[in-house]
């Protein structure tokens, strides 16, 4: 994972609340074995014309398909994004697409865990600091925020300045690109011997394994 | 005197490796469920860097999202490559690594959150996860249960354990006698109504009260299931003696003297008196009428009774606009009563109501009656143990002399990764758990319903208020002592 502390980009506003990861990346996708090359599939069916003569092409309406956006770094949505289906897909198709950071009221926990071990920064800021800058994005594609993990703050020219909060080691692990296995694996001493013991303790219960 | 503690306190005390200072803390994973779709990465980021995978025995596999439901035929040599690729890497993986697997055909196959308590695997008071966000299913049994990402499938391969932030608590009482053609069904969709889709984020929820108490296994796992559709981490209800008898005699269920053992145990789980939770919530099971979605979130949810609603029923903006946009894709004009509106498909399926319970419920509402002609409706059991039983039992027949199709186990149109799936604009009424855009079909509308209504949905064309339907075998009567 590479490391991430300064995020300087403009942002694309996405506003609807309970965007599930079924809209991140339709199930289509999910066949795929491999980890990379999901971010042309990102919001596939909301990027094309669903009926008529054109169906299936892009819509020129939604936000990602404007060129006004093209290159954005930043997605702000409304609350509870991310939720539904644990797919790790719509964090790499999010990353894959350009993605660092996503700005929401509030985000669905297992995308979360997804997003951090994928090196995406999640904002959470209120309601009212969310339609601000959504607001300021739709008025102008070209409106720039800076979003500094270190010092945990959104801010703009025009003024805006937050304070965001973030789970301190999430933001560790952010900031120096860290693997969670070989953090884990720091403790496995304490595995070990933990092991044994529950592995005693509930000798009773009986596991799988190949008959 | 200890403090009084819940369920989930002391299932997560029971699995703390360590606490590292200013890190989350390290829990262990008793049983790793492992299905075709989130897998492959996992097992391919254990080869990248070497690792093995540290218990084998800590895990299961089987197929179910990306399978064909319709003949066996079709599932021993899937037609679309892709899909025919992503369950060939699982044969492999779970070959190379050691894990047990259950293949398209194995008498034990299904979906993986059928298959854990059919073979016993899910037991109260274990850590269960699974790369699929039903995964809270489990929790049913007195166990935490929940989904994953795959890099924590990979790090559960790798290490046992994962980094958890202790979740708060919340208790949900549920009292009183659910009213004749009331499901557990209906009481999480109630539920989710009533707190929204992340009202229960950052929790985990134990479901507790007479009308729980009283529910079967089934009915106790379809409550679980959807317990993700409210953002819970997990959901979990106390072990008891319903639980018990559902385990007894099941493959991975201890025996003789370690099932006297494991029962000593399970009867500390439940919650101690006096236990306090960060939240709580009452319902009162006798005012509860059927419920329907009628939206693309599954708190978007109404009484059968109830009219479609209109954009300024919406709370505040956001919500306001989230309703606009769900009325115009599902085709709905504010103010139709729900009962009016008319399905072209049903399914009946997936890993929240295609148990044997409630394949017997939906059999006893089509008993004697046939399908709408306008309506093309399927019937998935849920896992190759459901479908035997059901054959046993003649319930098949039932389902198809009254013109539904009769399919082999796996998760179907619940989320169209298989050749199930609606067509744009369809609408359906589905047993299943959610009701996003183009969850079950590009373009497809679903209204999520218990599986007594989808049935009634199948034969009557509509959605259907199953209060009003005439029933010689109403659910309460069929479950008596649960099933095998």
């Amino acid at each position: 994972m590479q490391p991430i502390n300064i995020i300087r980009s403009k942002a694309v506003p996405l506003p609807l609340p309970n965007i599930d990861t079924d809209q991140i990346i339709p199930k289509q996708f999910l066949k795929r074995i491999e980890r990379t090359g999901y971010g042309d599939f990102l919001f596939f069916d909301w990027r094309r014309i669903q009926e008529g003569v054109n169906a299936g092409e892009p819509n020129p309406d939604f936000v990602l398909n404007r060129p006004e956006y093209h290159g954005a770094e930043i997605l702000i949505a409304e609350r509870n994004f991310g939720c539904g289906s644990s797919r790790e897909h719509a964090a790499w198709a999010l990353r894959q697409f350009g993605f660092l950071v996503v700005i929401a009221p509030t985000f669905a926990e297992i995308f979360s865990s997804n997003a951090g071990k994928n090196g995406i920064v999640l904002v959470r800021l209120t309601e009212e600091q969310v339609q601000t800058l959504l607001s300021r994005s739709t008025a102008n594609p070209e409106h720039q925020l800076t979003v500094s993990l270190e010092d945990q703050s959104v801010t703009d020219i025009d003024g805006f300045s937050a304070h965001f909060d973030i789970d301190p080691f999430r933001k560790f692990c952010l900031l120096n690109g860290l693997d969670d296995i070989g953090l884990t694996l720091r403790h496995e001493q304490e595995l070990d011997r933990f092991e044994l013991n529950h592995d005693k303790d509930f000798w009773f219960l009986p596991n799988a394994g190949i008959a | 005197m200890p403090a009084p503690r819940t369920l989930f306190e002391k299932v997560w005390e029971q699995h703390i490796v360590a606490e590292p200072d200013g890190e989350p803390t390290l829990i262990y994973i008793d049983l790793h469920l492992v299905h075709e779709v989130t897998s492959p990465q996992a097992f391919d980021g254990l080869r990248m860097t070497g690792r093995k995978l540290r218990r084998p025995d800590r895990h299961l596999a089987t197929v179910d999202h990306n399978v064909p439901t319709t003949s066996a035929q079709d599932r021993l040599v899937i037609a679309d490559p892709i899909s025919a690729a992503q369950v060939n890497a699982l044969r492999r993986n779970c070959a190379e690594f050691g894990v047990e697997f259950f293949d398209v055909q194995d008498r034990s196959q299904g979906i993986v959150h059928m298959i854990g308590p059919e073979l016993g695997a899910t037991k109260p008071g274990m850590t269960i996860v699974c790369g699929d966000s039903h995964t809270s299913t489990h929790g049913a049994f007195g166990a935490l249960a929940f989904g994953i990402g795959t890099s924590e499938v990979e790090h559960v391969m790798a290490t046992q354990t994962l980094p958890q932030h202790k979740p708060r608590t919340f208790r949900i009482t549920v009292d009183g006698n659910l009213p004749f053609g009331v499901t557990a069904k209906d009481i999480i969709l109630e539920i989710i109504g009533q707190i929204g889709t992340d009202g229960a984020t950052s929790y985990v929820v134990e479901y507790a009260g007479s009308t729980i108490r009283a529910l079967s296994m089934e009915g106790r796992m379809t409550i679980c299931n959807m317990s993700i559709e409210a953002g819970a981490r997990a959901g979990m209800i106390a072990p008891d003696e319903t639980t018990f008898a559902y385990l007894q005699g099941r493959r991975l269920s201890p025996r003789g003297a370690a099932w006297e053992d494991a029962v000593e145990y399970w009867r500390t789980l439940p919650s101690d008196p006096g236990a306090t939770y960060d939240r709580e919530l009452h319902i009162d099971a006798t005012s509860l009428a059927p419920r329907v979605t009628w939206g693309t979130s599954p708190g978007m949810v109404t009484s059968i009774e109830g009219k479609v609603p209109s954009v300024e029923d919406g709370k505040n903006e956001a919500e306001r606009r989230s309703f606009e946009r769900a009325l115009e894709y599902m085709g709905l004009r504010p103010g139709t009563p729900m009962e009016e509106i008319e399905v072209d498909a049903v399914f009946l399926g997936s890993c929240t109501n295609a148990r044997i319970e409630d394949l017997r419920a939906a059999a006893a509402v089509v008993g004697g009656h046939h399908v709408a002609k306008t309506v093309r409706a399927m019937v998935v059991p849920g896992s190759q143990a459901v479908k035997r039983q059901a054959e046993e039992e003649g319930l098949d027949n039932i389902f198809k002399s009254a013109g539904f199709e009769w399919r082999e186990p796996g998760c179907s149109m619940c989320l169209g990764m298989n050749p199930d799936i609606l067509a744009p604009g369809e609408r359906c009424a589905s047993t299943s758990n959610r009701n996003f855009e183009g969850r079950q079909g590009r373009g497809g509308r679903t209204h999520l319903v218990s599986p007594e209504m989808a049935a009634a949905a199948a034969i009557t064309g509509r959605l259907t208020d199953i209060r009003k339907w005439k029933l010689d075998n109403p659910r309460q009567e069929l479950t008596e002592g649960g099933s095998r």
